[in-house]
């Protein structure tokens, strides 16, 4: 079943400073794709906003997804139609395991699209996560220790893609998970963004500074945010472009734009 | 019979979803009248037939209760009206040791509290507590053959007179508090623990505390003796029916650890919120010895207990681990003490408190090394966690080190469970409730581990009934 992400026209504040300016995006099961831009444009609030989190305000536009209006919906909801959110700087979780972490959270959305659902018996999930933790080479000991507690920042980019290998979401937001990881690090997590992408025709929108994860993916679109709009889509040529370039130019022309 | 009446059920319903809040019609014995006067002491020490010193010691602590003024410093104890209380009520006749033996009403309730079956599954021993009396008390059958006592407490005075004298209120006088005073004047039921030399006993013994009727006030005293080089672990569960009414749970629990020996002392308290639970923990550990607190509070309407170590001789360690869970109309004022009279003496006290929903929870801590405890060491944590911007703790520590030859560490924290921390949980599909509760039992965590499997589970979900409908 192809799923679809629809934003039209989305205006976001954020402390009464307004930072999306009307983003209209359509993510489709099966696609890739990629934000750039520079530093303050909005790209991570664009995640944050679609994902729900309470202090984005939205004073115009909508977000749907396969036409359900999502932004009357908590984050909780959100996720189990099927969104994912990566973060750029996951939070600590000290005292609840990795694995009993994914174990609740699989259970939620399992439970939240079948009431009848059954909860995953502990012996059983543990399986789901060794593939999960060993599908970007993470040691198995990860899952007994506490959530991003006392994890380096690589670590804590691969346990998000671990999270988002086990819980199968639809559609994934991927805010900067490349920031952080060294080569060998970015490699094994652009291929198992890709073989969500494969496997489950998960749709996905990464956000990033660089081209460099992208030579491991084959992203559909790209898209440049500056000053709280898309200001350019288009194909990967346009990642190319940019790293040559910079976005001065980009900038430039939306200011003869305005 | 066991289940409620409707006029019960109406006062029960609307109070709260405190699962132990049912309560059973129970014909007692003997039941006092309220307020305290030297004629129900005198009454009780006859009902229990007991030697002439125990009723002149019961006496001259009323005098002290008198005496002494109320605290006035922790909790606001002015709710509690002394008058309105029963002092003894008299379930049954007699402790027996069969479950099958127990009046029905009374079997019932520790049926739906789950003591039988945890003395079948996982205990060495059980006892239980219903209103002023053990109606129950069993050991297995090797420990018996091995020496080991496990009895009620007033089963011991007469069993073992001896023994029991040379140890009773040793340790906590009646002159220590006023709440203590009163415990020794009116004291009644409570385990006496004797584990024989180098016997390791490796099950725990659980007592389980039951406050039936309304307006009650419970008097237990523990007493545990652990001879030379033995061990044992003592655990006991506390809950109430739900009144309108307040009761008041004083109780005085006593602990000799010997040279080489280790006790462990873990409560899972979790009384309704009408109980002002006002209770002196305290333990002797000599050479080498180890006392082990593990104090888990939930429930009450008012906890005061800070459990202490009295560290003896060179070598003694005293560890206190404890969990206060503050919420609305609730003050949990606990926390521990620990007093190095010896050289090379340890202790470590490590505190997690709660508070939501206007709760207030506040750590109370008294380290004190004497002059010449050289070489001693302390370490003291307290890590609070705010629910939210109603809700209070207070931190109040006092060191008084008179030895300069020590090494002491104290460390505080205070923490709010955070936006971006719940956004992030919700994110992955757990509701504002079930990601609040687990940052909670997450908090807790250290300290849970340290319970037996079984009473772990027991505490996870009972945190998840206190944070039911916690979140508007």
């Amino acid at each position: 079943m192809e799923h679809i992400l629809e934003i039209k026209n989305l205006h976001v504040t954020v402390e009464d400073q307004q930072i999306l300016k009307g983003v209209d995006l359509t993510i489709k099961s099966g696609e890739i794709h990629a934000i750039m831009g520079p530093n303050g444009s909005g790209k991570s609030t664009l995640c944050y906003a679609l994902m729900g989190h309470p202090n984005y305000e939205i004073t115009d536009g909508t977000v749907t997804f396969d036409g359900v209006d999502v932004l009357e919906l908590d984050p909780d909801k959100r996720a189990h139609l099927g969104m994912f959110l990566g973060f750029q700087y996951p939070r600590e979780v000290p005292g609840v395991t990795f694995g009993n972490f994914m174990r609740h959270s699989v259970n939620a959305i399992n439970k939240a699209n079948d009431a009848e659902s059954k909860p995953i018996p502990p012996g059983v999930f543990y399986k789901t996560m060794l593939e999960g933790v060993e599908g970007v080479k993470m040691d198995k000991s990860f899952i007994a220790r506490a959530l991003n507690d006392g994890f380096s920042g690589g670590e804590k980019k691969r346990a998000e893609i671990v999270q988002m290998r086990v819980m199968k979401p639809k559609i994934a937001m991927l805010d900067e998970i490349d920031s952080g990881l060294d080569i060998d690090a970015l490699k094994i997590v652009a291929k198992a963004i890709q073989d969500a992408h494969e496997e489950q025709g998960m749709g996905v929108l990464l956000i990033t500074h660089y081209q460099r994860i992208l030579d491991y993916m084959t992203p559909h679109f790209i898209h440049i945010m500056v000053n709280g709009k898309i200001v350019k889509s288009g194909d990967r040529e346009l990642a190319g472009i940019l790293e040559r370039e910079g976005y001065e130019q980009f900038i430039e022309s939306k200011s003869t734009v305005a | 019979m066991a289940a409620p009446t409707k006029n019960q059920e109406k006062v029960l319903n609307p109070l709260s979803d405190y699962k132990y809040g049912f309560n059973v019609e129970s014909k007692s014995v003997f039941k006092s009248g309220k307020g305290l006067t030297e004629e129900i002491v005198r009454k009780i020490s006859e009902y229990k037939q007991e030697p002439e010193w125990m009723l002149e010691f019961r006496l001259n602590a009323l005098k002290i209760f008198n005496e002494k003024p109320m605290p006035q410093w922790g909790a606001d104890l002015n709710g509690i009206d002394f008058d309105n209380i029963h002092y003894y009520v008299k379930p049954s006749d007699r402790p027996v040791r069969d479950w099958d033996d127990v009046p029905d009403e009374i079997k019932e309730t520790f049926e739906r509290l789950g003591v039988p079956e945890a003395e079948r599954k996982f205990l060495a021993g059980s006892g239980a507590q219903f209103e002023s009396e053990m109606v129950y008390h069993n050991l297995q059958e090797d420990l018996a053959k091995k020496g080991v006592i496990f009895d009620g407490i007033d089963e011991a005075l007469k069993n073992h007179p001896e023994l029991f004298k040379e140890y009773f209120a040793t340790v906590v006088p009646p002159a220590d508090n006023k709440f203590a005073a009163l415990n020794s004047a009116v004291w009644s039921g409570g385990s006496f623990i004797y584990v024989p030399k180098g016997v390791h006993i490796e099950l725990p013994l659980q007592a389980y505390f039951r406050i039936n009727a309304e307006n009650m006030g419970q008097f237990e005293r523990t007493l545990i003796i652990a001879d030379e080089g033995s061990s044992v672990h003592y655990v006991e569960g506390c809950t109430a029916p739900t009144y309108s009414s307040d009761s008041l749970h004083s109780a005085v629990v006593e602990i000799i650890v010997k040279p080489g020996a280790r006790v462990q002392y873990t409560t899972i308290q979790n009384w309704s919120n009408n109980v002002y639970n006002l209770v002196t923990k305290r333990a002797k550990a000599f050479k080498d010895a180890e006392m082990f607190w593990l104090d888990c509070n939930l429930g009450s309407k008012v906890t005061m207990k800070y459990p202490c170590v009295l560290l003896m001789e060179p070598g003694a360690k005293a560890e206190i681990q404890s969990i206060a869970f503050a919420g609305k109309n609730q003050h949990q004022d606990a926390g521990a003490k620990v007093i190095h009279l010896a050289p090379n003496t340890t202790s470590t006290i490590n505190s997690k408190s709660i508070s939501k929903a206007g709760g207030r929870s506040s750590y109370r801590g008294l380290v004190k090394v004497a002059h010449n405890a050289k070489g001693s060491k302390s370490k003291v944590v307290c890590d609070a966690l705010l629910l939210d911007a109603d809700s209070r703790s207070d931190t109040y520590p006092t060191m008084n080190i008179m030895e300069d030859d020590v090494t002491i560490e104290h460390e505080a924290t205070v923490s709010k469970i955070g936006e971006e921390q719940m956004f992030y949980l919700m994110s992955r599909g757990l509701s504002e409730q079930e990601a609040a509760t687990m940052i909670v039992n997450g908090f807790i965590d250290p300290i849970v581990k340290m319970l037996p499997m079984e009473y772990a589970i027991e505490m996870n979900r009972l945190i998840e009934m206190e944070m039911e409908g916690s979140i508007g």
